[in-house]
């Protein structure tokens, strides 16, 4: 069950550039997997070469324990919705959606059934003798969908199937998304770049970056233990510090002195001993800003922080703040803090501009990256930038949202 | 202002006489009873007569007729599988294959005439119809590549994919989504193929053997040497009635194309016109 789709060692080269770098991972059955990275990564090349429009130059692709690497397109049972739909503009819905059925040479009778038993399911029953061309871009999507589902593939392929829909149409298809592969329960092979979509429709997530998988895992676990500062710095928003392991607390936590900025306490699951040096990540929304220093230390598992406000953004549901803590602004640790406001707001004391607050976070909220890249910094925006563009970004969910910056003025 | 449109009208109605007045000199003139499209002598139709009892002039209009079918159909055939074949294989030689194509676009009549005839010639090959059928072709080619071409140039290669990817083999793929879009390009070059063909006279002076005359040609002595000159009047309003005949029936062929009309419960769909793009 658990190797019913395996890419093993695939890697595809187009002239000197490597695509696609000896990836392998296997998918389950009836599985929402995702290929999840920014453009360019590799993740198109991977889903095309398991539909057949391209050859790996090396590795073997096994769909249901058969080796389908050199197979034609038209003999897999695998089909794709392409990213701009791709229906045929001289056909009817109807005709579009029985295309694959005729060609396979079923009875009447069974063409009209299940035909009709798509339309219902995509909900655009009555429609189906429109031209492409008479419907809107949802509906092209959904009879996409159902173009390809008709055929009872083994893994129905979808590549970037939202991207060229509004934000308002983008958030209603992925629900229907999650309910076709709810009702259908085939494989569904996704390729995004879209973080928010990957993390609401995935069962798991392949994050690849520069044609290599930085790391397959459930969306949680991809947010809350991320292993790159790619990951980390791709998925929602973060805040890096560089430092060195000083001692180890005990068994599960050490203390890692990080220059201009203090000792941080971090739960040590990897066990890395006094001396190394480490990186680590602490997510916006697991920081707290407050007047007063925290009386509850938690047994020394606390990290405690004197720090100054530089920029805040109100968003009613919660505020992000860029503090920072150093010599001066222009020499120190600027760090992004999200503010969810589960307390009415207003019979509290706001924390305003260029205010002395203290800054705190629970050791076991941090964690540290097994590999790290400075260019990976460059995904997160600067506070300025963002401050200016905040207003546009209105998406509530903090995994998602916004910005954040490490070592800002370093 | 009220002056400037009167000064515009009055354009306008120049430039449709200036167009016109031939014609309708032309269809009057086959009523004429004169000679030699002289001054009006009085009702006839002795010319049109004449016409129909005129055996050589129904034979170079079957030659044109023969030439033109022969050569659409080969052209479409030729030109449709060279613009595939440009668009799909790229590389540096295509850019020569495409100006290849293109040089019968601009180059003048003339010299494709003295170029075939001399190249006749030389093979050997006696003037005929076949031969103006062979040079009709050469030229037709490239008017339907091109239309081809610029149908193919907006192409959606996903298209292809998709229907790959729904089990379709290439063969299967080419004729249930390429060539109905295609189609209509395909049906544009064929009618341009046809109508340069059937009034083709430069190059098929050169390249008509003796009794393989083609309408113009046949015209174009009948000028020099008839006696019966108002019958070349008779046939021009003949030919006209039958074109605009075909204009009216090609627009009314359209109307009932209408997208909006809803085809037949499983029955095939018409190709439209504005199949082939799907914007990225």
């Amino acid at each position: 069950m658990d190797d019913f789709l395996v890419f093993k060692g695939v890697t595809k080269r187009f002239g000197a550039m490597t695509a696609v770098d000896d990836v392998t991972f296997n998918v389950k059955r009836g599985e929402f997997f995702s290929l999840l990275g920014p453009s360019g990564c590799g993740k198109t090349t991977l889903l095309r070469m398991l539909a057949g429009f391209e050859r790996p130059d090396a590795g073997r692709i096994f769909l249901d324990g058969k080796d389908v690497t050199a197979m034609p397109p038209d003999k897999r049972r695998v089909n794709t919705v392409f990213q701009n739909y791709a229906l045929f503009p001289h056909l009817t819905l109807w005709d579009n959606i029985a295309f694959g059925l005729r060609l396979q040479r079923r009875p009447k009778d069974e063409i009209e059934e299940r035909v009709r038993r798509m339309l219902r399911l995509i909900q655009m029953e009555g429609q189906e003798w429109k031209k492409p061309t008479q419907i809107s871009g949802g509906q092209k999507q959904r009879v996409a969908i159902a173009r390809a589902l008709v055929l009872e593939p083994q893994v129905l392929l979808l590549d970037e199937p939202l991207a060229a829909l509004d934000l308002k149409l983008r958030q209603h298809m992925q629900i229907e998304l999650d309910r076709i592969h709810d009702q259908v329960g085939i494989t569904f092979l996704y390729v995004t770049h879209d973080q928010g979509e990957a993390m609401s429709l995935s069962d798991r997530i392949a994050v690849m970056n520069r044609g290599k998988v930085e790391q397959i895992d459930k969306p949680a676990a991809l947010y809350e233990a991320p292993r790159s500062s790619f990951v980390a710095a791709f998925i929602g928003d973060t805040n890096f510090f560089e430092g060195t392991v000083s001692e180890l607390v005990d068994d599960n936590y050490c203390r890692v002195s990080v220059e201009d900025f203090g000792d941080i306490v971090c739960f040590n699951d990897k066990h890395i001993k006094a001396g190394a040096k480490v990186y680590l990540s602490v997510r916006p929304e697991k920081m707290h800003l407050t007047h007063e220093k925290p009386a509850d230390l938690h047994g020394g598992k606390l990290n405690v922080y004197a720090a100054t406000v530089d920029q805040k953004i109100y968003q009613g549901a919660w505020t992000r703040f860029w503090v920072w803590r150093g010599a001066s602004k222009d020499d120190c640790w600027e760090l992004s803090v999200l503010q969810v406001h589960n307390r009415y707001l207003l019979d509290q004391q706001e924390i305003g501009w260029d205010e002395k607050v203290w800054l705190s976070w629970h050791a076991d909220d941090g964690f540290m990256l097994e590999s790290y890249a400075e260019q990976d910094e460059e995904m997160l925006p600067h506070p300025t930038e963002e401050a200016s563009d905040a207003s546009v970004a209105p998406d509530p969910a903090p995994a998602a949202a916004g910005a954040a910056d490490g070592e800002a003025a370093k | 202002m009220k002056r400037m449109e009167r000064r515009s009208r009055g354009v306008f109605w120049t430039i449709l006489l200036f167009f016109y007045v031939p014609i309708v000199v032309l269809i009057v003139n086959s009523f004429n009873k004169d000679r030699y499209c002289g001054p009006w002598r009085g009702f006839t139709f002795k010319w049109y007569d004449r016409l129909f009892n005129d055996h050589e002039i129904w034979q170079a209009l079957g030659n044109t007729i023969q030439v033109a079918v022969g050569a659409t159909v080969a052209s479409v055939v030729l030109g449709t599988l060279a613009a595939l074949a440009i668009s799909k294989y790229k590389g540096k030689i295509q850019g020569a294959h495409y100006g290849l194509l293109y040089t019968h676009l601009v180059l003048p009549d003339i010299l494709m005439g003295i170029s075939l005839l001399l190249f006749f010639i030389s093979l050997g090959l006696e003037l005929s119809l076949f031969t103006v059928f062979l040079a009709h072709t050469t030229f037709c080619v490239s008017y339907v590549a091109m239309a081809v071409l610029g149908r193919l140039e907006d192409f959606d290669g996903a298209l292809l994919e998709a229907s790959r990817d729904l089990g379709a083999n290439p063969w299967q793929t080419f004729w249930k989504v390429q060539f109905p879009l295609l189609l209509p390009g395909i049906a544009a070059g064929g009618m341009l193929a046809f109508t340069l063909s059937i009034d083709d006279f430069v190059i098929t002076f050169f390249v008509n053997g003796a009794g393989a005359e083609t309408l113009p040609v046949k015209i174009y002595g009948m000028i020099k040497r008839s006696p019966n000159l108002p019958e070349i009047n008779a046939l021009s309003t003949l030919m006209m009635i039958v074109t605009l005949l075909a204009v009216v029936a090609s627009r009314m062929m359209q109307r009932s194309r209408n997208p909006a009309a809803k085809p037949a419960a499983g029955a095939p769909a018409l190709p439209e016109g504005q199949g082939g793009r799907v914007r990225r």
